[in-house]
C-alpha cells in the first residue's frame, strides 16, 4: 500500500469515526471538539485529492472562526442534559423514517452506477506547479464574477440585518469615550498649586483654595 | 540532494517512503533549533528587561548566567504535575499540546534562505493563517478544562481577542498577497528583491505595523497579556498547571513568538535578502549566507517584543477591542483601496 493510500484510510477512518462521535457522546463540548477533528479529517483528504485551497479555507472558516464560536456558546451554556435526551424511543421511528429516505435517495444519485470509474475515470495528477488557488482564483473573479459579487453582497446584508435586529439602544448606561481618554492631556487632570511653605501666608492659600472650589461649583 | 545522501540506509524504500523519512529528518532539523532558540530567548528577554530595568538579571548559573534557562527546565521537569480532581483529564493535558502544535508547524513553509525550505508550498499564505486561527483551540480549552473561574475567564479573554486580531492579521496578509503576487513565501520574499527601498515595509507600512502589533496581540503578549493578566485574574487560562505542562505553555509562547518574527521578517522586511542590496556595500557583504541576514531579522523583532515588554502598561480589555476592531481592521481595509490606487498608477518599483 502506498504512503498516499495509507493517509487516505487514515483520514477517511478518523473523519467517519469522529462525526459518529458527534452524535453519540453526551457532553457538547466534547461534541464540539469532534466535530473539529472531523472538519479537519475532510480538510486533510481535500487536500490529498489536490484541491489544497478548498482544505485551507475549510480550516481558516470553519475550525478558526465558526468552531471557536460554537465552543465559546456550547462553554458558556449551562445545559441540562436529563430533558434533552427524553423521547428518544418515542421519536426514534421519524428518525429511523427520515434517515432511510435520505439513504435511498442518495442511493439512487451515488453510487458506481452513475460515478463509477467507467463514468468518471480517475483524473491525471496536475503537475507539481499547478495551483488549485490559482484556478479557482482565475474562475471567480471572471466568469463567476457576477455571482461571487451577488453571494458577498447577500452575506453583507443579513450581518447587517443580524446586527440590526439584535442592536438595542439601552438608556442609562454609561459607555467610556475612548477617544477622549486619548485625547487628554496633562493639564486637564493634574494642576499644579503653588503652596508657600511660609506660613504666614496661609490666608492667601485658602483664599486661593476658596476661589478654586467657587470655580468648580459654578 | 539528501535523499542521495542517505540512499545506503533508506534507498530500498519506494520514493514516497524516501520522502517521507526525509522530511521526517528535516523536521527535526527545523524544530530543535526553535527549543534551543526558546530557551535562549527567555534568557535574552529576562536580561534585556533586567538592562532596561537597570538590573543585572540572571547571573548565578553559568558564567553570566548563561545556562539559566537549562536550571530552569530541570526544576520544571522535576516538580509534580498537579491534576485538579475536577478537570476534564483528557483535554487537560491535550489543551497545552495543541498549542505548541500549533507554534511549531506553521515553520514548515518559512523560507530561511533561497529553495531552503520544508514545504514550499503554493498556498504557503493561506496555510499560516489556517494555523494560526487553529491556535485559539488550545487557550479556550486548558481555560474550559481546568474547570476554574479565572480559567475560563481567562480562556474566553483570549478567545475573543485572538479572534478580533487575526482578522487584523488576515486584511494585512491581503496587502502583502496584493503586491508580491503570490500565497508562496518564497516568491514573495523574490519580489522585495532589489534594495532596503523594495521590501515591502515601504509600501505597506501600515499593514507592517498592524500585523506586527497584532501578531503581539496573538501571542499574548505584554502589552496585550489579559488572557493570564496576573493582578485581575491570578494567571488566567494556565493557573491550574504545573511542572512540565506549564512549561509547554511557556514553550508554546516564545516558539509563536519567533514564528511571528519570522513570518514579518519574511513578508515585511525582505527574509533572506541582504539590507546592503544595490548599495555598494553588497559586494562586502556578499559571503554573508541568506539565512544569517534572515536570523539577524528574526532577532530584532524579538527584541522589538521584549522591548514593548519592558516599556508598556497592560491594555485594559475594552482598549484592547476598541484597538482590534475600530482601528486595525479599517486601516487595513483602507490602506487595501490605497494600494489599488497604487496598483493603477504604478506607484515607485513595487507595483
Amino acid at each position: 500500500m502506498s504512503l498516499y493510500q495509507i493517509l487516505f484510510y487514515v483520514f477517511a477512518s478518523v473523519a467517519v469515526l469522529a462525526a459518529i462521535r458527534v452524535v453519540t457522546v453526551k457532553n457538547p463540548v466534547h461534541a464540539a471538539l469532534y466535530l473539529v477533528l472531523t472538519f479537519f479529517s475532510t480538510a486533510l483528504i481535500w487536500i490529498l485529492m489536490e484541491a489544497e485551497f478548498l482544505g485551507i479555507v475549510l480550516l481558516l472558516v470553519y475550525v478558526g472562526a465558526v468552531m471557536v464560536l460554537f465552543l465559546f456558546v456550547v462553554m458558556m451554556l449551562d445545559v441540562n442534559i436529563a430533558p434533552l435526551r427524553e423521547g428518544f424511543i418515542r421519536n426514534l421511528p421519524v428518525g429511523v423514517f427520515v434517515a432511510l429516505v435520505m439513504i435511498i435517495e442518495l442511493a439512487l444519485i451515488l453510487g458506481p452506477a452513475s460515478f463509477g470509474l467507467d463514468i468518471y475515470p480517475s483524473p491525471e495528477p496536475a503537475p507539481a506547479d499547478a495551483g488549485n488557488t490559482l484556478a479557482i482564483g482565475q474562475v471567480l473573479y471572471t466568469k463567476f464574477v457576477y455571482p461571487f459579487e451577488i453571494a458577498a453582497f447577500i452575506l453583507l446584508v443579513a450581518i447587517v440585518a443580524a446586527i440590526a435586529l439584535a442592536h438595542r439602544r439601552r438608556p442609562g448606561v454609561h459607555y467610556q469615550d475612548i477617544d477622549a481618554q486619548v485625547r487628554v492631556r496633562a493639564e486637564d487632570r493634574v494642576r499644579i498649586a503653588e503652596l508657600d511653605a511660609d506660613k504666614t501666608r496661609r490666608g492667601d492659600v485658602a483664599g486661593d483654595s476658596k476661589a478654586n472650589q467657587d470655580k468648580e461649583t459654578s | 540532494m539528501i535523499t542521495e545522501w542517505l540512499s545506503p540506509v533508506i534507498g530500498w524504500m519506494s520514493p514516497s517512503w524516501q520522502y517521507f523519512v526525509v522530511h521526517l529528518l528535516l523536521t527535526l532539523v527545523i524544530v530543535l533549533p526553535i527549543v534551543v532558540a526558546v530557551a535562549y530567548l527567555t534568557l535574552a528577554e529576562r536580561k534585556v528587561i533586567g538592562y532596561m530595568h537597570v538590573r543585572i538579571g540572571p547571573n548565578r548559573v553559568g558564567p553570566r548566567g548563561m545556562f539559566q534557562p537549562f536550571a530552569d527546565v530541570f526544576k520544571l521537569m522535576f516538580k509534580e504535575v498537579i491534576t485538579p480532581t475536577v478537570a476534564n483529564k483528557f483535554i487537560f493535558y491535550l489543551a497545552p499540546v495543541l498549542i505548541l502544535v500549533a507554534a511549531l508547524v506553521a515553520w514548515a513553509v518559512i523560507p530561511f534562505d533561497d529553495g531552503w525550505v520544508l514545504a514550499d508550498i503554493n498556498a504557503g499564505l493561506l496555510y499560516v493563517l489556517a494555523i494560526g486561527a487553529a491556535g485559539v483551540y488550545g487557550v479556550i480549552l486548558a481555560g474550559w478544562a481546568s474547570n476554574s473561574k479565572y480559567a475560563l475567564l481567562g480562556g474566553m479573554r483570549s478567545a475573543a481577542h485572538k479572534v478580533a486580531y487575526e482578522l487584523a492579521m488576515g486584511f494585512a496578509l491581503v496587502g502583502v498577497l496584493m503586491v508580491a503576487g503570490s500565497l508562496n513565501l518564497s516568491e514573495i520574499v523574490r519580489g522585495q528583491e532589489g534594495s532596503i527601498l523594495h521590501w515591502y515595509w515601504l509600501p505597506l507600512l501600515p499593514m507592517f505595523v498592524v500585523y506586527f502589533v497584532s501578531g503581539v496581540a496573538e501571542t499574548n503578549r505584554a502589552p496585550f497579556d489579559i488572557s493570564e493578566g496576573e493582578s485581575e485574574i491570578v494567571a488566567g487560562f494556565h493557573v491550574e498547571y504545573s511542572g512540565i505542562a506549564f512549561a509547554l505553555f511557556m514553550l508554546a509562547e516564545y516558539a509563536s513568538m519567533i514564528l511571528i518574527s519570522a513570518l514579518t521578517a519574511v513578508m515585511f522586511l525582505g527574509g533572506w535578502l541582504s539590507p546592503f542590496q544595490g548599495t555598494f556595500l553588497e559586494p562586502v557583504f556578499a559571503f554573508v549566507p541568506g539565512i544569517v541576514w534572515f536570523l539577524l531579522k528574526i532577532s530584532f523583532l524579538l527584541f522589538v517584543f521584549i522591548w514593548f515588554r519592558a516599556t508598556f502598561p497592560r491594555f485594559r480589555y475594552d482598549q484592547i477591542m476598541r484597538l482590534g476592531w475600530k482601528v486595525f481592521i479599517p486601516v487595513t481595509i483602507l490602506w487595501i483601496a490605497v494600494e489599488g490606487a497604487f496598483f493603477y498608477f504604478e506607484v515607485g518599483p513595487w507595483f
